[in-house]
C-alpha cells in the first residue's frame, strides 16, 4: 500500500491523542505559537512564580481543610483529643480547628502550610509587585496587569483576613471585633452596614458562615480568574528584558518555554512547596489552641494580626482619638481618617502608571526595564510608599516594640505619627540623591573605565590608578537607558500673534516633568562625542 | 489632558534602539550584539554530563524515597506523640515527621528539575521578534467598519423607543438582585442603644456565677460580671455579653474626682462598660495605684477614678457608667441601662 497510511497508522499513541484534540481544541495552533516562546531570565522574574505557586498551595491545602472544618457558631462542648480544652464551650468552627490540629493525622501540617503560603504569597506579592514598580515594568502596554496585580495584592489581603478569623478563637475574633468597630466608624451607612453582615449584632451567629463563603469562593474565584487574566497577559505581552547586547525595544531576548523555562519554572513550583512544607513542618503558625475560643468579654494581650494587616493596624493605633458630635451624629474621625488613609495610601499606587504616563505624555510601548537608578524620582516616590507602609507596621506593633525594646508606648506613638509624615520626604530626597550617585558613577565608568586597582609611576613621579576600558557590551548597557527632556510650557504666543495661556493643568504637569526629568534631577548621558574626546585625549598623555 | 499632546522631540529615543545600525560603525555604545554563547563543562565533556545525569537521578530516587518516609511516618507515629527536637522543643512526632518528608519529597523533585535545566538542556540564548500590540490602520477601520454596520442594522441608533426601554429595563432588573439582599440583617434602630441591664437586674460575678455583694469588692481588684438572668448556653449570649459586660472596682469616695461617678457608685464601688469605646476589645488590665485601665488592643488607656476619661490612646470617649446600688438582699444591683451606648462610636450615637 502506499508509505503514507502506512506512516498514519503507526503514528505513537501520544501523537493521535494530540490529534484528536486538534481536531477539537486547536491545539497545534496554540503549541506553535506558545511551546517555544522565549523567556527572558533574571532573577527578580521569579518572585511572580513564587506568588502563582503559593497561590496554587493555597488552593491545594484550602480545598483539603474544607473536608473538615465546619463553619459554623453553634456552641458545643468540646470533648476531643487537646486535653486543656476538655469540656470548655466553644463554636463548632473552633472545635472543627481543634480536631484538624490533634485528631486528623497531618491536618495540623495541611493548616500550617495553608497559613504559610498566605504569608509568603502576600509577602511575595509585595516585593513581585515593587519589582515591577522600580523597574518600571508597568508603563505601556503592562498598566492593565499591574492593575490586575495590585487587585490581587488587596484581595489577597481580605481573603487572609477572613481565612485566619475562620477558626473564631480569641484573636481572630478581636480582629472582627475590631473590624466592626472600624464599620461603625462610616458616617450614615456605618450601623447599616454592621447590621448587615453580621446578621444583626456582633457577633451574632451568622458571621463564620459569611466569611467562609466569602474565603473559599468569592474571592478566590475573583483572584483565579485575576491570575489567569495575569498570565494570559504576561503571555500575551511577552516579557520585559533588562538592557543588554542584543536586546532591543523590538525583541526578547532568552531561553525557550520548552524544555528550559518548563523545567526551571515547574522545577521551582516543587522547590516552593517544598520549602514552605519544611517550614510548616518546623515552625508554628497560629496555634489557635493556645488562644481558647472566641468570647466578645475576653482578650489575649499582644494582640497582633497577620503581617499584611499590620499596615492598616498602624494607621488605627498612632491615629488621636478625635470625635466630632453635631446636631445629634458623631463622626468619628479617629477611626474613620485612618480607613480612608488606607484606602488612599493603596490607591496612590495603583494610579501611579497612569499618572507617569501623563507627566511624560509617552504613549510608545516600553519593553526594556529601567534600572531603578536612571529613574530617580520614580525610585524615590517608591521608596517613600515603602517607607510609610513600613512606618505603620511599626504602628501596628506599637506595644511588642514597647515591652521588646523598654520604650513608652507614647514616644512610639508619636515617633510614628512623626514618622508618617517627615519619613517619605527624607526618603524621597536620600533616594534621589543616591540614584543620582549611581548615575554620576555609570557615566564615570563609561568615559573613563573602570578602576583597575593597578598603580602607575608616570615618568615625572606622578602615581595614576590604570583605568580599563569597558568592554563594548559594557558601554552599550550602561548607556541604553532612555532619558526624557522636561516639557516647556512653551511660547504663551502662537505664531498668530494670538496670546495663549496655559492652562493650570498644563503648568502643572510642566512643573511636575521638571522635577521628573530637569537638569539637576538627572545625569545626562555620556555622548559619543565625549566618549571619543576623552579617549582619544588618552592617547596623549 | 491627552488632547495635549507633547511634541516628539522631547521623547527620548527609543530604549535599545539607541544606537541602532543607523547610527553606524562610528558609535561607541552601539549594540554589539549577542555575545556567543559559552560552553558549559557539560556541553564539552560527557563525564561531566554524565555526572550531572547521576546527580538528577540521585535527587529524584531520594523524593521516592521521601515519599515512602512520608507514608510510614504516617502509619507509625500515633497523632498524640509529642517529641523533643533540638533546637524546634517539643512538637508534635507527626507533624514534624510528615512536614520534613513532604517538604524533601517536593524539594527534591525541584532542586533535580531544575539541575537538569541548567547543566544538561540547552542554554544558548535565542531572540524572538516583538509585534506591536496596536492593531494596524487597515484592521481598525475595517473594525470599526464592521461595527458601524452592526450598529446601523440593528436601529438601535434610529429606533429611540426600543433603546432607552431597553436601557431602562436592564437598569432595573439588578434591583431585584439588591432587594433579595435585604434580610441579610435588622435595620439599626435603637438596638446599640440598649443592653440586658434594666432597674433591679443583679450584678453576677463572672467568676464565681454568684450575685455580687458590696463585701465581695475589695480595693484593689478588678472583677468582671454580668446581668442576672444571662445564661452562658443562651442563643444570644455572645451578642448580648458584648454589650453588658462590666468592671467592677472599688475606689475611696474620696479619690473619686468625679461627681457624678461618685453619685452613680455605691460606697465607692464603681460599675463601667468593659468594652473599649474606641472599637470594643474588652478592656482587661487594671492598675491599682492609678485605677487606670488599659485596652490591649491598642492601649487606650481609661482613668476610672475620674469618670473613665481616656487619658491615652485612639479612643475618643469615656467609657460607660452603669449606676448601681444595693436591693434588699444586700445584693449590688443596677438601677437602670447604660444612660449612653457601649462601645465604638458611630454615626447615631450622638
Ligand atoms: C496572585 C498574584 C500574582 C501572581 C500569581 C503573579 C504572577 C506573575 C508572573 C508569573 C509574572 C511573570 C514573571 C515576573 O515578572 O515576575 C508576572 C508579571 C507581572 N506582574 Fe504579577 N503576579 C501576581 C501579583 C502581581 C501584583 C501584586 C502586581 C502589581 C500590582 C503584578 C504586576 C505584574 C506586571 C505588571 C507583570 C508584567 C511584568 C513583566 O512582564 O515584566 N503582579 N506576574
Ligand atoms: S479597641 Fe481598645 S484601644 Fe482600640
Amino acid at each position: 500500500m502506499s508509505t503514507a497510511t502506512e506512516t498514519q497508522r503507526k503514528a505513537p499513541a501520544g501523537e493521535r491523542v494530540a490529534d484528536w484534540a486538534d481536531g477539537r481544541l486547536g491545539i497545534y495552533g496554540l503549541a506553535k505559537a506558545n511551546m517555544r516562546k522565549i523567556f527572558p531570565d533574571h532573577w527578580s522574574f521569579m518572585l511572580g512564580e513564587i506568588c502563582l505557586y503559593s497561590f496554587i498551595i493555597i488552593i491545594l491545602t484550602g480545598v483539603y481543610l474544607t473536608l473538615f472544618f465546619h463553619p459554623s457558631m453553634n456552641e458545643v462542648v468540646y470533648h476531643g483529643s487537646y486535653e486543656p480544652m476538655q469540656g470548655i464551650r466553644m463554636s463548632e468552627a473552633y472545635a472543627s480547628t481543634l480536631d484538624i490540629s490533634f485528631d486528623v493525622r497531618g491536618g495540623l501540617l495541611v493548616r500550617q502550610i495553608h497559613h504559610w503560603a498566605a504569608v509568603i504569597f502576600l509577602a511575595g506579592m509585595f516585593v513581585h509587585m515593587f519589582r515591577v514598580f522600580f523597574t518600571g515594568a508597568y508603563r505601556k502596554p503592562r498598566e492593565i496587569n499591574w492593575l490586575f496585580g495590585f487587585l490581587l495584592f488587596v484581595l489577597g489581603m481580605f481573603t487572609g483576613f477572613t481565612g485566619y478569623s475562620l477558626p473564631d478563637d480569641l484573636l481572630s475574633g478581636t480582629g472582627v471585633r475590631f473590624t466592626q468597630g472600624a464599620i461603625l466608624s462610616m458616617p450614615i451607612v456605618g450601623t447599616y452596614i454592621s447590621m448587615f453582615l453580621f446578621g444583626g449584632e456582633f457577633p451574632g451567629t451568622d458571621i463564620i458562615a459569611r466569611f467562609y463563603s466569602i474565603h473559599i469562593l468569592l474571592l478566590p474565584g475573583i483572584m483565579l480568574g485575576l491570575v489567569v487574566g495575569h498570565l494570559i497577559l504576561v503571555f500575551f505581552h511577552k516579557h520585559t528584558q533588562f538592557a543588554g547586547p542584543g536586546k532591543t525595544n523590538k525583541n526578547v531576548v532568552g531561553m525557550p518555554l520548552l524544555p528550559v523555562y518548563m523545567a526551571k519554572a515547574g522545577g521551582f513550583f516543587f522547590l516552593v512547596f517544598g520549602f514552605i512544607s519544611v517550614i510548616a513542618a518546623i515552625a508554628t503558625i497560629n496555634p489557635i489552641w493556645a488562644l481558647g475560643p472566641y468570647r466578645p468579654d475576653q482578650v489575649s494581650t499582644g494582640a497582633q494580626p497577620d503581617w499584611y494587616m499590620g499596615f492598616a493596624e498602624g494607621f488605627v493605633r498612632v491615629m488621636p482619638g478625635w470625635e466630632i458630635n453635631l446636631w445629634g451624629h458623631t463622626l468619628v474621625l479617629g477611626v474613620l481618617i485612618p480607613l480612608v488613609l488606607f484606602g488612599v495610601v493603596l490607591a496612590a499606587l495603583a494610579l501611579y502608571p497612569f499618572i507617569e504616563s501623563w507627566i511624560t505624555g509617552d504613549k510608545r510601548e516600553h519593553h526594556i526595564l529601567d534600572r531603578p537608578r536612571n529613574a530617580p524620582t520614580r525610585t524615590g516616590l517608591g521608596v517613600a510608599w515603602v517607607t510609610i507602609y513600613f512606618v505603620m507596621l511599626i504602628g501596628g506593633g506599637n506595644d511588642i516594640w514597647a515591652t521588646h525594646f523598654h520604650m513608652s508606648l507614647n514616644a512610639i506613638s508619636w515617633f510614628v505619627r512623626i514618622a508618617f509624615f517627615v519619613g517619605p520626604v527624607l526618603a524621597f530626597v536620600v533616594t534621589r540623591r543616591i540614584c543620582l550617585g549611581l548615575q554620576r558613577r555609570d557615566k564615570e565608568k563609561v568615559l573613563h573605565g573602570r578602576e583597575s586597582g593597578t598603580i602607575k609611576r608616570l615618568p615625572h613621579g606622578e602615581f595614576v590608578e590604570i583605568h580599563e576600558p569597558l568592554s563594548p557590551e559594557q558601554l552599550h548597557t550602561l548607556t541604553a537607558h532612555e532619558q526624557y527632556k522636561p516639557i516647556e510650557i512653551g511660547p504663551t504666543v502662537d505664531e498668530n500673534g494670538v496670546e495663549r495661556k496655559p492652562s493650570a493643568l498644563q503648568k502643572l504637569r510642566a512643573r511636575l516633568s521638571k522635577s521628573y526629568y530637569g537638569e539637576n534631577n538627572q545625569i545626562a548621558k555620556p555622548t559619543a562625542e565625549e566618549y571619543k574626546e576623552i579617549t582619544s585625549g588618552h592617547g596623549h598623555h | 489632558m491627552s488632547s495635549q499632546q507633547i511634541p516628539e522631540e522631547n521623547l527620548p529615543v527609543e530604549q535599545g534602539t539607541a544606537h541602532g545600525a543607523v547610527e553606524g560603525a562610528g558609535d561607541p555604545f552601539a549594540d554589539p550584539g549577542l555575545p556567543a554563547h559559552k560552553p558549559r563543562i557539560q556541553d564539552i565533556d560527557e563525564r561531566a554530563a554524565n555526572r550531572s545525569e547521576r546527580a538528577v537521578a540521585l535527587m529524584f530516587t531520594l523524593s521516592m524515597l521521601a515519599t515512602v518516609g512520608f507514608i510510614a511516618s504516617y502509619v507509625i507515629f500515633p497523632v498524640d506523640q509529642i517529641v523533643y527536637i533540638w533546637p524546634f522543643g517539643h512538637v508534635s512526632a507527626l507533624n514534624f515527621s510528615l512536614g520534613l518528608t513532604l517538604g524533601l519529597a517536593l524539594f527534591l523533585i525541584g532542586a533535580g528539575a531544575v539541575h537538569w535545566a541548567r547543566t544538561l538542556m540547552s542554554d544558548v540564548e535565542v531572540a524572538d521578534d516583538r509585534h506591536a500590540i496596536e492593531a494596524t490602520p487597515e484592521v481598525k477601520a475595517k473594525v470599526l467598519a464592521d461595527f458601524a454596520d452592526g450598529a446601523r442594522e440593528s436601529a438601535l441608533g434610529r429606533r429611540k423607543l426600543i433603546r432607552n426601554t431597553m436601557f431602562g429595563a436592564l437598569a432595573l432588573v439588578p434591583l431585584s438582585g439588591v432587594v433579595l439582599l435585604r434580610d441579610l440583617g435588622p435595620l439599626p434602630e435603637k438596638k446599640l442603644r440598649k443592653t440586658l441591664w434594666a432597674k433591679g437586674k443583679q450584678l453576677v460575678n463572672m467568676n464565681t456565677m454568684e450575685p455580687l455583694r458590696p463585701e465581695d469588692v475589695v480595693v484593689g481588684s478588678l472583677t468582671f460580671a454580668m446581668p442576672e438572668g444571662l445564661e452562658e448556653d443562651a442563643h444570644d449570649f455572645q451578642s448580648q455579653i458584648a454589650k453588658a459586660a462590666l468592671m467592677i472596682i472599688r475606689i475611696e469616695p474620696d479619690n473619686i474626682k468625679d461627681k457624678r461617678e461618685r453619685e452613680w457608685a455605691h460606697e465607692g464601688i464603681v460599675a463601667f462598660s468593659k468594652i473599649c469605646t474606641h472599637v470594643g476589645c474588652p478592656i482587661s488590665l487594671y492598675e491599682q495605684q492609678t485605677h487606670h485601665v488599659l485596652c490591649p488592643c491598642h492601649q487606650s488607656t481609661f482613668d476610672l477614678s475620674d469618670g473613665a476619661r481616656v487619658i491615652f490612646g485612639p479612643a475618643g470617649h469615656a467609657l460607660p457608667q452603669l449606676r448601681i446600688g444595693v436591693n434588699s438582699e444586700g445584693n449590688l444591683e443596677a438601677l437602670g441601662d447604660f444612660e449612653e451606648p457601649v462601645g465604638p462610636a458611630f454615626w447615631e450615637r450622638g
